[in-house]
């Protein structure tokens, strides 16, 4: 689970600046109660506090990015489905096994247009988390979005998916119900269908379980987000026997929004309000529509063949390699 | 009595040391990891390397799975110039790298071409364990792409056989990226009508079972092979309970409904060939429904 955010939702990290905020309020109240004019000491801890926090939050690490996507209030699909589009109609079920909260999804409009909107959901609250499996889908979950996702393609509606899962859930049932067959068969029917498909990494993108509903014409992520083949714990626990040294995984791994744009996976980063999308959910929602909208609707020009063959594209130029010329 | 003397001497016999078990001659003989059978290394191989004692399939590298699957020296290679770079600048992976194409001579962990079985075309890929694990990185998904799009081109039916411990850590999500890449060009043979017959060999997990080896329009596995999603060791911790003993093997899929088939390698080609008769159109091996009836 990695270090676990502080009491007052600050993440160690962020100690110094919280400290010196702390200072400046209580310069503040003195200045009140004893009438003595402090506002030049004020102001220099006040310059100095910003100055940190350009320090501290434009010199990210990628282990601390990786906190800040796990911040426990960050806000998750259910809230970007509230704050982006109107009229959200909740579809449920696979028609096979089950109903798997771990994955919300239904139709909805953006600014007045149908889509299809499609996201894990990793719960609110102690008791919505666990009944969420926090946001690990079983197959039954990827076999919703699947059907959602072939419905969409049936009415001709956009697809939007918000991904934001540590990873597919690990278990006895989910292997039994074939959790390998349906994130493979996803990949394969997202590469074919004939609507825009965009997506947007919100939170964690944990691997094969990210990737399931990610198959997109373009992939977008949140400044702080990352996507990964491995956990960096898991990583570190190969690699050097250590979970612990999850930090350096972390970077070796190359799993911030900026190498994926970089290695050409990540098609448009989206910026977070200072500190992280949980500071202002508001308007963190509101850049998310305004990429979204940017991105969709050149998406919108092109006929079914020609998403097809865009999406087909763009995955096969992913990859580094020798030869072959 | 005189028996009481032969029996006393029977005691004495000499049991050899854990140490003198371990030394098999290298290349002549072999001992089964599952029974302890030592066998003649020839006689294992003129078996297919299943023991013949107890049915326990050894690994096979990649030339040795093509020379007992395609017709005799019908084999003609893909794309075998094409190395691993190391994008992400791991730690040891360009070392790692050479070990692993020294240890195997191969450039990577698949080898991927066009041969024939009982006649009959098909364009072939065969992961190779003993490279990087069988991982899947840009090469790797690169090349079976590549294979996918030579058996839509040329509408030769298309048999992956997957020995893969999942996507490569090492090439990050660029081997993430490759599930995706090559169940994208798979769609393609999809939608074009083209056969795909997945193997699913010892052992095929992770990132290569979630992607192309479970897209197979008939799957088959070697009896016992371990096949899943996620490791033994990550459900343990997760579900804090005794796994079934048969948990992620072969047989355990077949019952969950995750399989067509588990056929031993001793049938798989006829198995193999079987299928691309059933398949075939006077010879005419495309997918497409015969114009005789």
């Amino acid at each position: 689970m990695g270090e676990m955010s502080m009491a007052n939702g600050h993440l160690p990290f962020e100690k110094p600046i919280v400290e010196l905020r702390q200072k400046i309020v209580e310069l503040k109240k003195f200045t009140k109660e004893k009438q003595i004019d402090l506002s030049e000491e004020i102001a220099t801890l006040e310059a100095k506090a910003e100055r940190l926090e350009k320090e501290i939050y434009g010199n990210l690490t990628p282990w601390q990015r990786v906190q800040i996507a796990r911040h426990a209030s960050r806000p998750t699909t259910l809230d970007y489905i509230q704050h982006i589009f109107t009229d959200f109609m909740e579809l449920h079920g696979d028609r096979l096994y089950g109903d798997d909260p771990a994955i919300v999804g239904g139709i909805a409009k953006l600014d007045g247009m149908p889509v299809t909107v499609i996201g894990h959901e990793r719960g609110k609250d102690t008791k919505d988390k666990i009944a969420r499996n926090f946001g690990m889908p079983h197959p039954e979950g990827y076999r919703k979005a699947l059907r959602l996702m072939q419905q969409a393609n049936k009415f001709d509606r956009p697809i939007i998916c918000f991904i934001d899962t540590q990873g597919a859930h690990p278990g006895i049932e989910a292997e039994q119900r074939g959790q390998s067959e349906a994130i493979a068969r996803n990949l394969r029917e997202m590469a074919g269908f004939t609507v825009p498909i965009v997506c947007v990494v919100t939170g964690e993108g944990g691997s094969g379980g990210a990737l399931a509903i990610g198959v997109g014409n373009r992939l977008l992520m949140l400044e702080h987000a990352y996507y990964s083949v491995i956990t960096p714990e898991g990583a570190a626990a190969i690699l050097w026997r250590d979970a612990s040294e999850a930090q350096q995984a972390a970077e070796a791994l190359r799993i911030t929004a900026q190498d994926l744009l970089k290695l050409g996976v990540v098609d448009r980063v989206i910026p977070e309000p200072k500190g992280g999308a949980h500071r202002d959910p508001e308007t963190q929602a509101a850049w998310i529509k305004e990429a979204l909208l940017e991105t969709l609707n050149p998406l919108m020009e092109m006929d079914g063949p020609s998403l097809v063959k865009d999406r087909h594209q763009k995955y096969a130029r992913i990859g580094v390699f020798a030869g072959g010329d | 009595m005189l028996k009481d003397i032969f029996r006393k001497q029977r005691r004495y016999a000499t049991i050899p040391s854990p140490d003198a078990k371990r030394e098999i001659p290298e290349g002549i003989m072999q001992k089964c990891p599952r029974c302890g059978t030592i066998s003649y290394a020839k006689e294992l191989e003129k078996n297919l390397k299943v023991c013949k004692s107890c049915g326990y399939h050894f690994s096979l590298s990649a030339p040795e799975r093509i020379a007992v699957t395609v017709d005799e020296g019908r084999f003609f290679e893909y794309d075998a110039d094409l190395r691993s770079l190391d994008p992400l600048e791991f730690p040891d992976y360009k070392s790692k790298i050479q070990k692993d194409m020294e240890k195997t001579n191969l450039k990577e962990a698949v080898v991927t071409g066009e041969g024939t079985l009982g006649g009959y075309p098909a364009v072939i890929g065969v992961m190779d364990s003993r490279f990087r694990m069988g991982s899947m990185g840009s090469v790797v998904g690169e090349k079976i792409a590549r294979a996918v799009e030579q058996a839509v081109t040329k509408r030769y039916p298309l048999i992956l056989f997957s020995a893969s411990g999942g996507a490569r850590m090492q090439e990050g999500v660029l081997s993430l990226m490759q599930m995706a890449k090559t169940s994208a060009a798979l769609e393609r043979l999809h939608r074009e009508r083209v056969l795909f017959v997945s193997v699913l060999t010892n052992p095929t997990t992770g990132g290569v079972s979630a992607s192309f080896s479970s897209l197979g329009d008939i799957n088959i596995a070697e009896p016992g092979a371990l096949i899943g999603f996620a490791g033994r060791r990550v459900i343990e911790q997760t579900v804090r309970q005794k796994l079934p003993d048969d948990f992620q093997t072969a047989e355990f899929l077949l019952k969950h409904g995750q399989l067509d088939m588990v056929v031993p390698r001793t049938e798989l080609r006829q198995t193999l060939i079987k299928i691309l008769e059933l398949h075939s159109n006077g010879g005419n091996v495309d997918g497409k429904r015969p114009s005789a009836l």
